[in-house]
């Protein structure tokens, strides 16, 4: 697994700097079950989207189905902050949880924040061992279609 | 001790019945406290590690696919030592009746009896249906941590040879009957992975020549639970033209579906030699010098390779 101090950390918005630190300090069976309370932590849907599943889109490189979609609000300091939606089956925890941990850690932060964090960020939760190079990349890849969707969202929007 | 085997009339048709149970005959095996008195031992295998976390069958204990049977370093299946350190931790003595059961139909669970029997353990069973027929039937799932009393289990040498396929292997069997467990879409070249699975690298879609494509799926019903043997048997010797005494090899992508094929044709229809490929098609496709056949015809053996 990748130190912590070899990426700089000062590019992971504090809430996701945070998450890392807590899976870092774990040995891999506690880190398995951090990554499950990710996945029960998961919000449901709002019900907005939940009647429309044609707002959300599927990242297949997920090894079970996962849905995600984004909006942007205008914060209290004038700028847009990004809200994140996943939607993914009970009987899939892991996908859940890596879910899980990237709502808890970008929810509600700017375009800038979001996409500085590097797109290896999963690597860090020191989990590759533990579930499969191939679902790691399913992780990578929903970090990377958040970072996309950012990208193109907030281009519309300056 | 063996656990008794179950009787019914679906099992009683196929040619090896002990192979199987089903959620009623488990169910009532626990209500009988079979495991609490240490008959019985229940494995929860799963793709997804930490399904068994969110809810298992009470007293079954996990075995992962990837980091309890693998070794990562050899690219093979764990050593001797190393199983039966497994199998003791999981309260698994060499006698005990192990029952197996898991998602997705049981990919996953008849990989882990595969693996179970390249060590040579001799009752080792499939729960019929797994662990989604299970939950449908709304029986008991708890989130307690199951913890054995550790079991005795000595160092068996594991014996590939019976039911295990090398690439060398299957090279030297063309021209035998060969069962492709994937998808059509993988079969014919279209795509290297399953549908909605992500790509694992490939170089070549594909499949081997001469094998007939019977997706893994059609062997199990809607509940997930195996075809009466009548249907199994339309499928295997009706559709794939496999005719008794016949030896065959199944291969799927890294040899989990195929697990479960292996597992009818070995069990359930009773062909002697049945071998599993677990290089599949990940080594297939990227390998050099190893022929393929593209779209939906079954092909010939190059006569470059034409050993048989």
């Amino acid at each position: 697994m990748r130190k912590l101090e070899e990426m700089s950390t000062n590019t992971l918005p504090t809430a996701l700097a945070e998450i890392v630190d807590d899976f870092q300090a774990l040995t891999e069976p506690d880190r398995l079950q951090l990554l499950l309370e990710f996945s029960r932590g998961l919000p449901e849907l709002p019900e907005r989207l939940k009647d429309h599943p044609e707002l959300l889109e599927q990242v297949v490189e997920c090894q079970s189905p996962l849905f995600l979609t984004i909006e942007s609000e205008k914060n209290a300091e004038g700028s847009r902050a990004y809200r994140l939606y996943f939607k993914a089956p009970q009987e899939a925890p892991t996908t859940r949880g890596f879910a899980g941990v990237l709502h808890e850690g970008l929810d509600g932060l700017t375009a800038e924040e979001i996409l500085a964090v590097p797109d290896d960020m999963p690597e860090l939760l020191g989990l590759t061992r533990a579930i499969t190079p191939l679902r790691m990349r399913g992780m990578t890849a929903m970090l990377g279609r958040i970072k996309r969707k950012v990208a193109a969202a907030s281009r519309l929007e300056r | 001790m063996s656990y008794p085997v179950e009787q019914n009339e679906k099992f009683a048709s196929y040619a090896n019945p002990e192979r199987l149970v089903s959620t009623e005959w488990l169910a009532a095996a626990l209500a009988d406290g079979a495991i609490a008195d240490g008959k019985l031992v229940v494995v929860e295998s799963d793709e997804d590690v930490l399904l068994y976390e969110t809810g298992h069958i009470p007293g079954a204990v996990k075995i992962d696919w990837h980091t309890d049977l693998n070794d990562e370093v050899t690219r093979d299946y764990v050593d001797g030592t190393a199983f039966a350190a497994l199998a003791a931790s999981k309260g698994i003595s060499r006698d005990s009746t192990v029952v197996i059961y898991g998602d997705k139909s049981n990919w996953w669970a008849a990989y882990a009896l595969w693996v179970f029997t390249l060590f040579g353990h001799e009752d080792v069973r499939l729960l019929d249906g797994g662990r989604d027929k299970w939950i449908a039937e709304g029986r008991e799932l708890t989130t307690d941590v199951t913890q054995p009393s550790a079991g005795e289990y000595p160092e068996v040498e594991r014996n590939d040879a019976p039911i295990r396929a090398f690439k060398e292997d299957v090279l030297a069997h063309l021209g035998n009957p060969l069962i492709d467990v994937r998808s059509p879409e993988e079969y014919t070249g279209q795509r290297t992975h399953m549908p909605a699975y992500p790509e694992e690298g490939a170089l070549r879609g594909g499949h081997i020549p001469t094998a007939a494509s019977i997706p893994w799926a059609r062997a199990a019903a809607e509940d997930g639970t195996y075809r009466n043997r009548e249907e199994l048997e339309a499928l295997y010797l009706g559709e794939a033209g496999l005719k008794a005494g016949d030896d065959v090899v199944a291969y799927c992508r890294i040899g989990e579906r195929s697990s479960h094929t292996w597992f009818a044709l070995k069990y359930l229809l009773g062909f002697d030699t049945v071998r599993n490929y677990d290089g599949s098609w990940t080594e297939w496709g990227n390998a050099v010098r190893v022929p393929i056949v593209k779209g939906a015809d079954r092909g010939a053996v190059p006569a470059a390779f034409a050993r048989n």
